[in-house]
């Protein structure tokens, strides 16, 4: 049973909330309670901007049990605009077109299933723009 | 702090090993090691494990091994690391038995992956599970995303990679404990199945059972067992973010790069006074990245250098002579102290076929994750 | 003057002919061309349903309306392809879009017309005075038989509007609803594909209750058909809403650019509101647009539109219904269709 760890992370991957640091402006996704840069603990919620370039990319070709008939899957590090970084699947592509340095923007999807009777999970992913 | 010895070794075959449980091998294993030492008895020990919960349901495993070995009641504990369990587990019975408080520590490691757990699922619980795994990213895709990263970067080839599972399949064939103990070719590992791009099967190392464990005592005891000491010169450990994506840089392992300048000063040692290296090649690309980053070459050359034989047994710092995780196996908890015995035999002149020449000083890195934890021991024949 | 502030439309990129579908089941495909004028279908991908499909349409209605999320009291999907049976659908999008919590919400279910069910209430909210924005959203992953008619026609798609007050960009000037208990169409609790009753969903179901909701709209409006620059009505096939058009006395050209089936496939909950959306992509102020949903069970809701002259501050500020469905298509073979369906046993 998931949905306690699953609605914790909603903010973050429903809307992409983030933390920025009052004190060195450096964005925290998802936000910390102590700042990485500057070791500071006071943060403003923002929303990213979700918009950004790929800095490297995978194929998955074997994936856990979980992501079972999901499989070949590209997976990426996105760079967003805001200078944040996560990992994201790459969805609807054309695995030929994917290079790093491509322009893409995150969008609502289904990430995973909870077995055949639990939560269905949402969350981010890439398209190329 | 007092000098400390490593005077006794043991493992088991590393591979699928059906007939035998979690208790079974690092039974065997340890019984090796403290026949192998000589020693009556061990103060305490210390077991590397990664994920012994998920893989075959067993936590509390210090108790339940100390129970096996007939060892109760000393002091027993499982050390975690991820990947590198095993190395922290070295450095948790190194501390034991340098400060004093213990004068003989059992260190070893161990890992039971073929119980029928989802092993992919389980080795993903070393990334971050919330804002990587969930997105369905396997450590093969992680180490994908750094070759791809370092090919963009620095022009490594999808050839240079091959090179060095060719390597380790080299050296690995004659290692009696080795998993897989058959040469592949370039071709082959080119050919292979791709498991995350640009990774093929033959880029990864296996799903492997496998125990391995070794014995560290004081200076002063060692003296009583054995003429070849085998001394402890240096051990550092270092961390960085959990998650890939955090990173400043995609293509170098900060905690590599800072457990090695420790590890170095505290020898008194720099990379050309190490005469050879077993590193965690868990995937080709990462056994390129941290020879950069150990500081055997300039950043980028990590590709070229096994192409062009450097790091071959007979090549300038010859990485990984027992096979690596590549060809020997790569039971998780178990693999930084196999490493430490890898080093063991070089620098005690009994690796057979694979035996370096005139190797005095070997360094062991071990890590775990995408490089969240990374563990380097030194060790010097004395 | 309220009506609709802003609207939004969402297709999945994948795609499967005509071709593909009739040969696996030994049809002849140019039979269901002809008679039923289907070409091709949506299909929505792996990670797509009727919750993605709408915050996807609903984000792009935010981005035409421009106003703050916070202010949408409303938001209700209508769609026979919720994915939970018990949990609503909208609770995700309203967090997903950053509306609310202090916001009403529901899942509506009326098969093909409980998008314009959503729209209807979304409207009826506002004009009550009861809020300063409600969405009302069409959305579906369309399930069809395997080897029914219904599998040419079954897609994926959706379109969400946000009514309003201000800066109305097509003012609602009348509606009417037609119902009555017709079971041409049912799905029963647990089943995943819906049943229906074959010739019996025409003639006493779609064409009565569409031809008589659209004839009363049109008394109740007091205008004509020629009044009308466009029409659009729900798209179980290609042919239907052409006759249906033919009967209510409408023209093609008033139908053509609102009759999107041909290309897209039904996607039930979203049709007759994608195919709005098509229109007001490209209408003109001043533009009258008379509009009937169906749904099977049976009824029908009818709508006339006047397009406003904030229409042309609005079309270009998120993707084209047109554009979507037209480029960047991702053809499946029948396999993968299968599978991205759900249509093959899997072990659990």
């Amino acid at each position: 049973m998931i949905s306690p760890k699953y609605h914790r992370e909603i903010p973050q991957r429903y809307r992409l909330e983030a933390g920025k640091c009052k004190a060195c402006s450096n964005i925290s996704f998802p936000p910390r309670l102590v700042c990485p840069e500057c070791g500071k603990n006071e943060f403003e919620t923002v929303r990213l901007n979700g918009e950004g370039k790929l800095l490297t990319y995978t194929i998955i070709r074997v994936a856990s049990d979980k992501f079972f008939g999901k499989t070949p899957f590209a997976v990426g590090i996105v760079e967003l605009k805001d200078g944040v970084k996560l990992t994201t699947q790459i969805a609807d592509v054309d695995f030929d077109k994917i290079k790093i340095g491509i322009k893409v923007k995150l969008v609502f999807r289904k990430i995973q299933d909870e077995g055949k009777s639990g939560l269905h999970c949402y969350g981010y992913k890439a398209v190329l723009v | 702090m007092r000098d400390v010895a490593v005077i006794g070794i043991g493992m088991t075959q590393f591979g699928e090993l059906w007939g035998k449980s979690i208790k079974d091998i690092f039974v065997e294993a340890a019984t090796k090691a403290i026949k192998n030492a000589g020693v009556d008895h061990i103060d305490s020990m210390y077991v590397g494990s990664m994920s012994s919960g998920l893989f075959v349901g067993q936590e509390h495993l210090g108790a339940i091994l100390a129970d096996y070995l007939g060892q109760t009641p000393i002091p027993s504990t499982r050390v975690e690391s991820a990947c590198a369990s095993g190395g922290a587990a070295f450095r948790a019975a190194y501390f034991e038995v340098a400060s004093g408080a213990s004068d003989i520590v059992l260190a070893g490691g161990v890992e039971k992956m073929t119980d029928g757990a989802d092993v992919t699922e389980a080795l993903a619980t070393a990334a971050d599970q919330e804002y990587e795994v969930y997105q369905g990213v396997t450590f093969p895709g992680l180490y994908a995303m750094i070759a791809n990263a370092h090919m963009n970067q620095y022009g490594t080839t999808r050839e240079q990679l091959a090179a060095i599972s060719v390597k380790n399949h080299r050296n690995g064939a004659n290692n009696p404990n080795a998993q897989f103990r058959s040469p592949v070719t370039l071709e082959q590992v080119m050919n292979s199945t791709l498991v995350a791009d640009p990774l093929r099967l033959l880029d990864c190392s296996p799903v492997s059972d496998g125990g391995a464990a070794v014995i560290l005592c004081s200076m002063d005891v060692a003296k009583k067992f054995t003429d070849t000491i085998i001394k402890v010169k240096g051990t550092a450990q270092a961390s960085d973010t959990i998650a890939l994506h955090s990173r400043k840089s995609l293509t170098t392992l900060n905690s590599v790069v800072t457990a090695a300048h420790k590890a170095y000063k505290m020898a008194g040692v720099t990379p050309k006074d190490i005469n050879f290296a077993e590193v965690h090649d868990c995937f080709t690309i990462a056994e390129a990245v941290v020879y950069e980053d150990l500081g055997f070459c300039e950043k980028g050359c990590g590709g070229p250098a096994a192409e062009e034989g450097r790091t071959a047994i007979d090549g300038k710092t010859p990485l990984n002579t027992s096979g690596g995780l590549k060809s020997k196996g790569h039971p998780v908890g178990a693999t930084g102290i196999a490493q430490i015995i890898e080093l063991y035999e070089q620098l005690t002149g009994q690796a057979g076929k694979r035996q370096v020449k005139n190797a005095h000083i070997g360094l062991a890195q071990n890590m775990g994750g995408s490089g969240a934890s990374c563990v380097i021991n030194i060790l010097e024949a004395k | 003057m309220v009506g609709i502030v802003g609207y939004g439309s969402y297709l999945p990129r994948y795609r499967i002919k005509v071709e593909n579908i009739a040969k696996e089941w030994g049809s002849d495909p140019e039979v269901i061309k002809r008679g039923l004028q289907l070409f091709e279908k949506t299909v929505p991908g792996l990670d797509e349903d009727t919750i993605t499909i709408s915050v996807e349409a609903a984000r792009n209605a935010l981005k035409r309306a421009g106003i703050n999320p916070q202010d949408i009291g409303a938001v209700y999907i209508g769609s026979e392809s919720h994915p939970y049976a018990v949990k609503p659908s909208a609770t995700i999008l309203i967090d997903a879009l950053g509306i609310g919590p202090h916001v009403h919400v529901a899942s509506y279910e009326f098969a093909c017309k409980a998008g314009t069910e959503a729209m209807y209430v979304a409207y009826s909210l506002v004009k009550a005075g009861e809020m300063k924005y409600a969405m009302g959203i069409g959305a579906d992953t369309s399930q069809g038989a395997p080897g029914d008619a219904l599998e040419y026609s079954a897609s994926a798609g959706g379109a969400a509007f946000i009514m309003g007050s201000e800066n109305v960009v097509a003012e609602i000037l009348f509606t009417n609803s037609y119902t009555s208990d017709t079971p041409d169409f049912w799905r029963r609790e647990h089943e995943f594909y819906p049943r229906h009753a074959a010739r019996f969903t025409g003639e006493p179901a779609y064409f009565k209750h569409l031809v008589s909701a659209g004839k009363a709209l049109l008394e109740k409006s007091k205008m004509k058909p020629s009044d009308f620059k466009y029409c659009v009505f729900h798209m179980p096939n290609g042919k239907f809403p052409q006759m249906a058009a033919k009967q209510l006395g409408f023209a093609k050209e008033q139908m053509e650019v609102g009759w999107i089936v041909p290309w897209m496939g039904n996607t039930y909950s979203g049709s007759s509101p994608t195919g709005l959306a098509a229109i007001l992509d490209v209408a003109s102020p001043g533009d009258l647009i008379f509009m009937v949903s169906f749904g099977s069970g049976a009824g029908s809701d009818g709508f006339v539109y006047r397009v406003t002259d904030k229409i042309k501050d609005v079309q270009n500020k998120a993707p084209k219904l047109r554009d979507q469905l037209d480029k960047d298509k991702i053809y499946l073979d029948y396999g993968q269709y299968a599978k991205y369906r759900g249509k093959i046993i899997l072990n659990e």
